[in-house]
């Protein structure tokens, strides 16, 4: 009768630890999409910063023109004259994921437009995210470790910074949907690119073990086997014949088949010897150990505590993550970029980490209890944490986590047959864990600990979503005594460029901007953050470097019609382009020669003041930059580098200021037509012909279009 | 040159009217004269507002029921507005009564001039006078010339008209005065007494005019005030029952005056604004219903944070800043959004129908619509829906798609070209609604929820499993 009772309890409380736990779920989901929303309530709902704003482009363009054309779309509005073959070159499962969201949504005539559904994206997925962390972390170490590691992922600030309700990007998506990202619908760039093949090759795996199971289960053994050996045999040699195909192909290009950014994951040195351009990327840099505090926070504490509780014992599942953790510590030191491939190992192995000491915790306290009988928890099997609830202040998440760890391991059982007894272990486990109870002052001490580290991660969490993770980067904002100041310069110029010009008009500017460019001012540009053309980009690098006169010719025969370039010095906006001006002339110089970067360093210093080169002085950069800054202050004194600056008074020949936004921080300007030049020369003397033509001539030859 | 080619019309039109009106002695109908005309142009804003006082006499012998309007062709394609009353009783009782003014065709009128005719309340007997008040709004009246000007450069435009009212009739006196912004004025007509005085031209008097008089003249002066003209506006007005009234406006601005030339200086446009700018316009001002709430202000890029609301009983008045300021040629585009308690604007009528009484115009002050577009989105399920509307507006009807629903919702649309302040009156759209459809949606959320979580337990009571685990 008593076993019947207690049978009949452990099944009640099976059943309420499913449900408890599945509230937690769907709690710990609404964290992670809260969470993410700061940006929103703080500034708008507004799409972040570059690469974003082309995924929702591409989206705009699927949800209006429908799939087929989206495969088959060439372009022409960015790498003037390239164009870019967008279908095939770009990872649609982003595109396809929201763009879907919204054909449902709007199926079901609920009209959301295609912005706001890619804002929300990220927070969606990153929920989904915690969930999928929930399920692998429990083949791990069971429910109670995957709630913690839910809990943990849905608030760790290295995910938060690429997934705030904006960041609509692939990083957002990735860990939720790997494989959707990964499955290359179209785009033979994908297959085409070494770095695939091994996400490749197990997602092919998966399918086959898939289907051999399928065929076993319907054909008789004998039949199997024969099937078998005629599959393997003409596998093999359709096998045999594809890699080689495929080794002949990879060998023949010059790196392997890798592109620059996987090359220098290997070798960390790589991009900043060979390739300034994936080093220009401030993304592309190693970390510094204040950004593993920052992005990661305690969990970089707990993460050796995970790894220990992962060897003991030691299965399948937790020498998976083992190998996880190892290899993504190795890749985040070598990019910034991949801290978010840490982030989820991270969180796994400190769920499990902080789930386990709570277990260990707990337990010592509740059998150092006085009044409590042990015969019946020995039948029980296990340790029953909720009898403790009265009578201790123990946390109420890790009660249920415990209730789920119970509920979880019987069905865990059933599946693997090759496991023991279960009543067996159970005992001798309960012996051993007699063993090692704590002493009852030193764990209440440590829960409180516990306690107390969670609450500051989580502190920390809600502070770097809310502060440093929130901002758009095209909207800025500075408190000042008189309240708050909205820097909406980006916008202002876009906005501009959209309606003030021609629509063919095709607007140069570093790199950086060409995607917001395309998609808010919808305008050509030459050059955009898929920095596919590294000539093309060392191009235009090349014609900001150069005098106005050399880079007029260079934009005019690009058929620029305006010019755009970023300038911090009024406000003191410290990301602007005369602090990405050395990484134009590296760039630049690497493709054209006769730009060198000495040139413009003064002792191998970058400066803009009096003592700067001439070399720098009568770049288009600098002049575009401090065309008539001297006249705000009389001093032209710049805020970013906080000196005044060498050139004062200067006029421009070549290129006339058309707009420039409210505080400065973007600046276009006109290509003169060539008529005007012509009609100065006429006006100036004949003696002075000569000298002209041959000032044309050297303007030609450095003229790399030429 | 192009003043040249200006000039060249003007003698041309010149002799064609002189002869014409030479010609129009004997043809035109001599029922009624006028005994004295005023005309007051206001020529300060880009909206061209023409008050005209009118004192009628009937020299005949039959009752005249009908007083006729001239206008040259060229206005009557830029008219926005035109309006009469009639003055009733002695000086300090005096009152206005509207009437009822339609456009007509007249056979003899000389040279494609245009006519209107107001109909008079109580027919005019021999002998009887009557005075008319009249005003009429001219849109895109003034000229820039020069056509394109520099950031500095302030904005000189042209006016057409003539020194004399264009009438059927004959005048017997007549004055008009011309109202310029500023006392820049650079050149304007002389004819036989022309007086200018500050700001302010008049021609005439003149005495005994015959019909059809004409006598064009130009007036070149200084204009900076906005030419703000909205190209196209679309606004929403969509009915909710749960006590909602959501409004959405799009504008397409542009400023209608002197192009831009040349360079744009944020130095000089800030360190200097009088000077750096002067033609140009940046604020911009929409009056809209009191208890407004849930304002936003954006473009297809987002929020733009430069507007301020100020609310009180009365009404609200939104200040907005486009995201750069306009110079002639430049344009903009924006949303204004905004909800009103509906009970402000819905009324049960007595016959038992509903109606939304709203504003029809636009509501930024000073500006021209080219093209105003009305949608009044009805809740779902709502039938026989009429407009009606204080002056002539194309209609028709439209289907919408919004949150949930299934059969659509009735949208009426109403169109209508150049609109200037005067006409944001009152339009009303009268339709039936069955009250039980606003339970609709939530119904159908309900049973929604019901079969998901029906289909789930049912779900979980099913083996899908394609091979038996042994």
């Amino acid at each position: 009768m008593a076993a019947s009772q207690t049978s009949n309890g452990t099944t009640l409380r099976h059943a309420f630890g499913n449900v408890l736990s599945f509230f937690i779920l769907i709690l710990i989901g609404v964290l992670a999409f809260s969470i993410r929303l700061f940006s929103v309530i703080k500034y708008e709902s507004v799409i972040h910063e570059f690469d974003p704003y082309f995924n929702y482009r591409v989206t705009q363009f699927l949800t209006k023109n429908g799939i087929y054309d989206f495969w088959n779309w060439f372009d022409d509005r960015t790498w003037y004259p390239l164009g870019r073959v967008i279908g095939g070159t770009v990872y649609p499962g982003l595109t396809l994921t929201a763009g879907s969201l919204w054909w449902f949504l709007n199926s079901l005539n609920i009209p959301l437009s295609v912005e706001t559904i890619c804002v929300f994206t990220a927070p969606i997925f990153s929920a989904f995210t915690s969930w999928a962390t929930y399920l692998l972390t429990r083949e791990v170490k069971g429910a109670g470790a995957g709630l913690t590691a839910a809990a943990l992922i849905a608030m760790v600030p290295s995910y938060i910074s690429r997934s705030v309700a904006g960041s609509y990007d692939n990083e957002a998506v990735v860990l939720g949907t790997l494989l959707a990202a990964l499955v290359p619908v179209v785009g033979f760039n994908a297959v085409m690119t070494s770095e695939h093949f091994a996400s490749f090759l197990v997602f092919i795996i998966i399918h086959v073990v898939a289907f051999v199971y399928y065929i076993k289960g319907i054909l008789s053994p004998k039949m199997f086997k024969v099937a078998v050996t005629l599959v393997v045999s003409i596998g093999l040699l359709v096998c045999l014949a594809v890699v080689a195909v495929l080794v002949a192909l990879v060998a023949s290009s010059p790196t392997k088949g890798w592109s620059g950014r996987s090359l220098s994951l290997l070798d960390p040195t790589y991009a900043s010897k060979y390739i300034p351009i994936i080093a220009s990327v401030s993304e592309h840099q190693p970390p510094t150990w204040p950004s593993y505090f920052m992005d990661i926070n305690v969990l970089a504490f707990l993460v050796p505590a995970g790894i220990i509780a992962c060897f003991s014992p030691l299965s399948d599942a937790s020498s998976f993550v083992i190998l996880y953790i190892v290899t993504s510590v190795y890749f985040s030191g070598v990019m910034v970029r991949l801290m978010l491939v840490l982030a989820p190992a991270a969180c796994i192995l400190s769920g499990i980490a902080l789930s386990e000491a709570f277990d260990i915790f707990t337990r010592s306290i509740k059998f150092q209890l006085p009044g409590l009988p042990g015969p019946p928890q020995v039948d029980a099997g296990e340790t029953s944490s909720e009898s403790t609830i009265p009578q201790n202040e123990v946390p109420k998440t890790k009660t249920d986590k415990s209730a789920d760890t119970l509920k979880e391991r019987p069905s865990r059982k059933n599946r693997k047959k090759e496991k023991e007894p279960v009543e067996k272990p159970s005992i001798k486990s309960q012996i051993e864990k007699r063993l090692l109870v704590l002493p009852f002052e030193g764990s209440v001490l440590a829960i409180f600990l516990l306690v107390l580290l969670g609450a500051f991660y989580v502190v920390h969490c809600v502070w770097a979503a809310a502060e440093a993770y929130s901002a758009p980067s095209i909207v800025l904002t500075s408190q000042s005594h008189d309240g708050l100041h909205v820097f909406d310069d980006f916008r202002e110029a876009y906005a501009w460029l959209s309606h003030n010009t021609e629509v063919d008009d095709k607007v140069a500017s570093w790199w950086d901007y060409g995607y917001q460019t395309t998609a808010m001012a919808n305008r050509t540009v030459i050059v955009d953050n898929n920095t596919w053309n590294n000539t093309h980009i060392a191009t235009v690098g090349t014609a900001m470097s150069s005098p106005e006169k050399a880079a007029w010719e260079i934009f005019n025969s690009l058929d620029v019609k305006y010019v755009l370039v970023v300038f911090g010095g009024l406000v003191g906006y410290p990301s602007d382009d005369i602090n990405k001006f050395l990484w134009m002339v590296r760039i630049g110089g690497g493709v054209f020669p006769h730009i060198k970067e000495p040139d413009y360093l003064r002792d191998g210093q970058y400066r803009i003041d009096n003592q700067a080169t001439p070399t720098m002085l009568n770049s288009l950069m600098y002049k575009l930059c401090y065309y008539r800054f001297v006249d705000t202050d009389g001093k032209g004194f710049d805020r970013v580098r906080r000196t005044e600056i060498g050139k004062k008074y200067f006029k421009l020949t070549h290129f006339e200021e058309v707009f420039t936004t409210h505080h400065w921080m973007v600046r276009l300007y006109k290509l003169k037509p060539p008529k005007n030049r012509i009609r100065g020369k006429t006006k100036k003397s004949k003696a002075k012909s000569s000298s002209t033509s041959s000032a044309k001539k050297s303007g030609t030859k450095r003229n790399p279009w030429h | 040159m192009e003043a040249l080619r200006s000039l060249g019309q003007l003698v041309l039109a010149l002799s064609i009217f002189s002869h014409l009106s030479l010609l129009a002695y004997s043809s035109s109908t001599q029922d009624l004269q006028i005994i004295s005309a005023e005309r007051r142009i206001d020529l300060t804003s880009h909206i061209v507002k023409v008050f005209l006082t009118l004192k009628v006499e009937n020299p005949g012998t039959s009752p005249v029921s009908e007083v006729l309007l001239a206008f040259p062709p060229t206005q009557v394609d830029h008219l926005a507005s035109l309006k009469a009353a009639i003055t009733v009783g002695k000086k300090k009782k005096k009152s206005y009564v509207p009437l009822e003014v339609n456009p007509t065709e007249l056979p003899d009128a000389p040279n494609g001039a245009k006519s209107f005719t107001i109909s008079l309340l109580n027919p005019l007997n021999a002998g009887e006078t009557a005075t008319l008040e009249v005003l009429y709004i001219l849109t895109h009246s003034l000229e820039p010339f020069p056509e394109e000007i520099s950031q500095s450069e302030s904005q000189l435009v042209y006016y057409r008209d003539s020194a004399i009212i264009l009438s059927p009739y004959y005048i017997k006196q007549q004055t008009t005065f011309i109202r310029t912004p500023s006392t820049r004025v650079e050149s304007f007509t002389r004819v036989e007494s022309t007086d200018r005085a500050g700001s302010e031209i008049k021609y005439g008097p003149y005495k005994d005019r015959s019909t059809y008089s004409y006598s064009p003249i130009i007036v070149h002066f200084e204009n900076n005030n906005p030419f703000a003209v909205v190209e196209e506006l679309v606004r929403e007005i969509e009915v909710s029952h749960w006590g909602n009234l959501q409004i959405t406006e799009h504008y397409k601005l542009a400023h209608a005056g002197a192009r831009h030339k040349g360079i744009f200086s944020r130095v000089e446009y800030q360190s200097r604004p009088h000077a750096g700018g002067v033609s140009s316009f940046k604020h911009l001002l929409a009056r809209l219903p009191p208890r407004v709430h849930s304002v936003y202000y954006r473009d297809e890029i987002g929020n733009i944070s430069s507007s301020h609301l100020r609310t009180d009983y009365l009404r609200s008045d939104l200040e907005i800043e486009p995201r750069y300021p306009l110079f002639g040629g430049w344009k903009a585009t924006f949303v204004i959004g905004y909800g009103l308690p509906l009970e402000d604007f819905l009324f049960e009528s007595p016959d038992g129908r509903r109606y939304l009484n709203f504003t029809f115009g636009c509501p930024l002050a000073e500006t021209v619509v080219d093209k105003l577009t009305v949608k009044v989105v009805l809740p779902e399920g709502s039938k026989d829906p009429s407009a009606v509307v204080p002056f002539s507006v194309e209609q028709h009807l439209e289907t919408k798609y919004s949150y949930l629903d299934v059969a659509g919702r009735t949208v009426v649309v109403l169109e209508k070209r150049n609109v200037v302040p005067e006409h944001n009156s009152h339009f009303q759209v009268y339709y039936t609604f069955n009250p039980i459809f606003m339970l609709a949606e939530p119904l159908m959320l309900v049973s929604t929820f019901f079969f998901v979580f029906m289909a789930s337990v049912a779900y979980l009571h099913i083996d899908f499993s394609i091979c038996k685990s042994s």
